[in-house]
């Protein structure tokens, strides 16, 4: 498990990561959000040990990532921002590099080689130097290198940034099939990654913990949370309708000209307004329910607008 | 120990994986005989031995040395691989000391591939080659201690040219250190003892010392312990330096 204690950490006057404590159990994907400059990217650097805090801990599997460096750093896989890599080297030589420096062996490590890069889909590649490469794959160097050594931990800083939808759907299955007893801690400001991929979501902002749950727990803090999406062949007469049922807090009409009808204390609504519908003989296009939305959660915990 | 040779491993065949390798000792091996020949009057010295060869070194290091040390921790700083580098499980003195002795190593190789004037030499007269031994070795220490120097200076930047400029100054400022120019210079109040500090700090004392044939252990300890003082300090700057972007 990954132990954080009070962490802070600043640069000269400036807090990046302030007083942050949470704990990451095995078999968790945790997501890690927040606005850019939040303080991920200081914190997953502190978590792999790359950067020292200014104050508090963080142990890694048992092992203080401080005074049993080499140790805790064995139990973690690591994509750093940006996936950098070595580009004068292919992918076959970086990855044996990798591999000689985590203590893969002979067999063991020609195994663990193959492994990924099947997992991987880098076979096209693998005599490729890394340099020539196209982003994508880049990024998927970063991950083999990272999965490599089959961690405990794996810290994935940003992922899927910069990938097409296809090879951002191929990551996120292959984050989604790590074994069950890995530890996952996935940084990303794509909130539907959050939703697809992790079983918790953790929100920073200007280096403090604002949220922390479940991702439908966060989606349920949102306005939408249980709204019904409603069109009918007059949504104008409709919607003056609505406004008056007791069951309804307020309408809006969104940009598609739906209305948008948000219950009263977040009720289940959508058997009430099926109701209505029939009764008013209406001629149905969309009627549906939202789970919330969690852009509308990250901007209103973040400050954003 | 293993680590620092996976790290050493990787970095020298990094050396080769570019053209760099090849247009450095191409370069190195045409100014060293360029300065041997030209200005080092060989032929026309009639002499049996490799002064001419050797005399040239420091200067010849000056600005060599810098330009394959710059590169050592600059471009890990930019390219981001410094990031993954130090979360390996690894310790910082493995990575410099293996960074380090691959980047020497290469100076190695490219002194060694001078062999053929050792073969001249021996053709054309009865040399001392115990003396030409014992010069190869200083003159591969003093190599050492100019990349030591740069490895240090290439870790306080990520911008290689600063890292190169800083080097070659910080070199060039422990060559002149041993200059009769430099050292008459100091002003007579100043006690002898003061003086002979400072020629004693300079390469040329020591690789002078060396050039001559004999292989002094203070001579030998002096770079050693030179190299040791600049990578430790390459360690401090690394450690005190990695936050920054």
């Amino acid at each position: 498990m990954i132990d954080v204690k009070n962490l802070t950490k600043k640069f000269g006057e400036f807090t990046a990561v302030n007083d942050l404590s949470f704990a990451v159990e095995a078999g968790e994907i945790l997501g890690f959000l927040g606005p850019n400059g939040a303080g991920k990217s200081t914190t997953m650097k502190m978590i792999t040990g790359f950067l020292l805090p200014t104050s508090g801990t963080v142990s890694v599997c048992g092992h203080d990532i401080e005074t049993q460096g080499i140790a805790a750093k064995k139990m973690i896989g690591y994509l750093p921002e940006g996936a950098p890599s070595y580009g004068d080297m292919t992918v076959l030589q970086f990855l044996k590099f990798i591999a000689d420096v985590r203590g893969l062996q002979g067999n063991s490590r020609d195994q663990a080689i193959d492994t990924v890069v099947e997992q991987i889909e880098l076979d096209k590649v693998v005599y490729q130097q890394i340099d020539t490469l196209s982003k994508g794959f880049k990024r998927r160097v970063g991950l083999a290198q990272a999965i490599i050594h089959d961690p405990k931990v794996l810290i994935l800083d940003e992922p899927t940034d910069g990938l097409d939808p296809n090879q951002k759907y191929q990551v996120r299955q292959l984050i989604k099939n790590l074994s069950k007893e890995k530890i996952v801690v996935v940084s990303t400001h794509i909130l539907e990654e959050v939703s697809a991929v992790c079983s918790r979501a953790i929100i920073i902002a200007d280096g403090k913990l604002v949220r922390d749950g479940k991702p439908t727990d966060l989606e349920a803090e949102s306005r939408y949370h249980r709204a019904v999406i409603l069109s009918v062949d007059d949504n104008k007469a409709a919607a003056e309708v609505i406004k008056q049922q007791e069951f309804v807090d307020g309408i809006e009409i969104d940009e598609d000209s739906n209305i948008v009808i948000f219950p009263k204390d977040q009720k289940e609504i959508f058997t009430q307004v099926n109701s209505l519908v029939q009764q008013q003989e209406w001629a149905v296009k969309l009627l549906s329910v939202e789970k919330g939305r969690l852009d509308d959660v990250f901007r209103k915990v973040t400050g954003g607008i | 120990m293993e680590r620092v040779a996976i790290i050493f491993k990787r970095e020298l065949a990094s050396y080769f994986a570019t053209p760099l390798a090849y247009v450095f000792i191409v370069i190195f091996l045409m100014l060293s005989g360029f300065f041997t020949f030209d200005f080092g009057s060989f032929y026309e010295r009639n002499q049996a031995d490799l002064q001419p060869f050797f005399t040239y070194h420091p200067w010849l290091y000056l600005f060599l040395v810098p330009a394959i040390a710059m590169r050592l921790w600059a471009e890990e700083r930019k390219s981001g691989t410094i990031e993954l580098l130090m979360t390996l499980p690894i310790t910082l003195v493995d990575a410099v000391v293996g960074k380090f002795l691959a980047a020497w190593a290469f100076i190695g190789i490219a002194l060694s591939l001078t062999f053929p004037i050792w073969i001249t030499v021996n053709y054309l007269g009865t040399p001392d080659n115990g003396v030409i031994v014992a010069t190869y070795v200083g003159s591969w220490l003093m190599a050492g201690g100019f990349m030591a120097v740069g490895s240090c200076m290439s870790a306080a930047t990520k911008n290689q040219v600063i890292a190169f400029i800083m080097t070659v100054t910080v070199c060039f400022l422990f060559i002149a250190a041993g200059f009769p120019m430099v050292l008459d210079s100091v002003p007579s109040f100043v006690p002898q003892r003061v003086v002979d500090t400072i020629a004693s700090l300079s390469f040329l004392t020591h690789y002078s010392a060396i050039s001559k044939g004999v292989l002094d252990l203070r001579d030998i300890l002096y770079f050693i312990v030179f190299i040791g003082c600049w990578l430790l300090a390459t360690v401090v700057v690394i450690e005190l330096k990695k936050a920054d972007q």
